[in-house]
């Protein structure tokens, strides 16, 4: 057991034992939502911001129904309407927002490093939703939750990362967690997505599918990130379901016990057959139920990690 | 730095927790209404215990689960974040006789979190307080129903309860800190 952080900004920087001690709180949390009463007191009287800069629909909600299941105070603030739009500055936006005595800050922005700025310049808990092509923290921890669940274990797991690598915090987040604790990570897609350069965080790189998922015990697709795709990295997306997109005939190839995961939103038809993403195998849905006991997990431990330890019966 | 001192031996703790069994069968004669509840960490191993000793005394089995109280408690943001322990309460405890099982009472605190963790899962009857040692310095109006030793404590010393189930032998020490 430890942990002794204010911020969560990446897993590059956290060691494999506080993983773990975030993967096994997770587990008690998780325990809460299946309760009749789903809420705990443990945030009473504090106040949490989602500054979410860049758009997200599921990664907000998570955040905001954790923090209302551990008693939390809640603002909300999107780009759309907030001073963002104005002219106003990030680092202004930020200290507004901290002399109203606020305790912790989500934040999701499309720059890199924003999260990290913040923690810089506030005396808040920031923890980091999702910062540009950086990391996606929680995303790789619910993922590992999920994964840990249903293999029970995850050293020694080959686990297959199939998609879009380049423009993917969550494919980067996912590589830091996994192979921390001992996963052997694959990565593949179009040679223009999955440059070789991703072997120097110890992962292995190809680009013939069907080789890439023979020997998986889990399959992690990624989303086609249009809206960061500058210029044109396939020829077309028909092309890249028919080269990349897991098929049903690919599926027949893989181990009869490996997983599906996607961390949303599925592009049906696209990187994943639509029968496919429903089939037993896929764990895409759990995945969405465990985000919320990680996320509060997460708050949870930031919250504890701020002052120096006292201990009282 | 003085040597730790033994308040109970194994002897000495398996007939504490003999009289506290009897105590709760003597004050509940209805043993059917009856559930324990011990509060992690150190109430665990007891509640297994005293299910046992209360089964052969009531000739039936007794429903026991588990409690973790860090969610609930009132000092979250003065000290580390708790290991947090699972929680296993696999019975309605609505209408119940929940007698709360702890290892060591000091400030109260604890104790006041378990009532609130408990009132999560339903209204029991009542809810009755065990514990192995009271060791006084109460922060909060608590009182335990059952009680195998009272040792009156000064506020620097520390109370360690080593059970077989995870220190290889019952013992009870009073440390200095």
């Amino acid at each position: 057991m430890s942990w002794n952080r204010k911020h969560l900004l990446d897993v590059e920087s956290l060691s494999p034992e506080e993983i773990v001690t975030v993967l096994d709180t997770a587990r008690a949390f998780k325990a809460v939502g299946e309760r009749a009463i789903k809420k705990v007191p443990a945030l009473r009287g504090k106040t949490v911001v989602n500054l979410f800069v860049e758009p997200s629909t599921r990664t907000r909600t998570s955040f905001e129904l954790s923090e209302q299941r551990l008693s939390a105070d809640i603002i909300n603030f999107t780009a759309e309407a907030s001073s963002l739009k104005k002219g106003e500055t990030l680092k202004d936006t930020a200290r507004n927002l901290e002399a109203l005595n606020i305790d912790f800050i989500v934040i999701r922005h499309s720059a890199s490093g924003a999260p990290n700025f913040l923690a810089r310049v506030l005396n808040a808990s920031v923890i980091n939703a999702g910062d540009g092509a950086h990391e996606h923290p929680t995303q790789a921890l619910l993922d590992t939750f999920t994964i840990r669940e249903k293999k029970g274990r995850i050293e020694g797991l080959n686990v297959t990362i199939l998609g879009d690598i380049l423009y993917s915090r969550v494919a980067r987040s996912d590589i830091w967690a996994l192979t921390k604790l001992g996963a052997k990570v694959t990565l593949c897609g179009p040679s223009t997505l999955v440059p070789r350069v991703f072997e120097q965080m110890g992962c292995r790189v190809t680009h013939d599918v069907d080789e890439a998922i023979r020997e998986a015990d889990i399959i992690n697709l990624l989303r086609i990130q249009h809206e960061r795709q500058r210029k044109s990295m396939f020829p077309s997306l028909n092309e890249y379901s028919s080269v990349f997109g897991l098929t049903k005939a690919r599926l027949e190839k893989t181990k009869p016990d490996a997983l599906i995961m996607h961390p949303g939103p599925i592009n049906r038809g696209v990187e994943i057959d639509s029968q496919i993403a429903d089939c037993s195998r896929s764990v895409i849905l759990e995945q969405v139920t465990n985000g919320l006991a990680v996320r509060m997990a997460v708050l949870f431990l930031v919250n504890g990690g701020k002052g120096p330890q006292e201990v009282s019966g | 730095m003085a040597e730790p001192i033994v308040i109970l031996n194994g002897a000495a703790m398996q007939r504490a927790l003999a009289r506290i069994a009897h105590e709760i069968a003597e004050r509940n004669e209805a043993g059917n209404e009856v559930v324990l509840v011990g509060i992690q960490r150190g109430g665990v191993p007891l509640t297994h215990r005293l299910g046992s000793l209360l089964t052969g005394i009531w000739g039936q089995p007794v429903p026991s689960g588990s409690l973790d109280v860090s969610m609930h408690r009132d000092d979250l943001d003065r000290r580390a974040a708790p290991n947090v322990q699972p929680t296993v309460i696999p019975f309605d405890v609505t209408g119940k006789t929940v007698v709360l099982i702890d290892d060591v009472l000091f400030s109260g605190r604890t104790v006041r979190a378990a009532m609130d963790a408990l009132n999560d899962f339903g209204r029991p009857r009542c809810i009755q307080l065990a514990v192995l040692i009271d060791r006084g310095h109460r922060e909060l109006p608590i009182k335990a129903d059952f009680v195998g030793k009272n040792v009156p404590t000064a506020p620097s010393e520390s109370v360690q309860v080593k059970l077989s189930e995870t220190s290889g032998a019952d013992e009870v020490v009073l440390e200095q800190k």
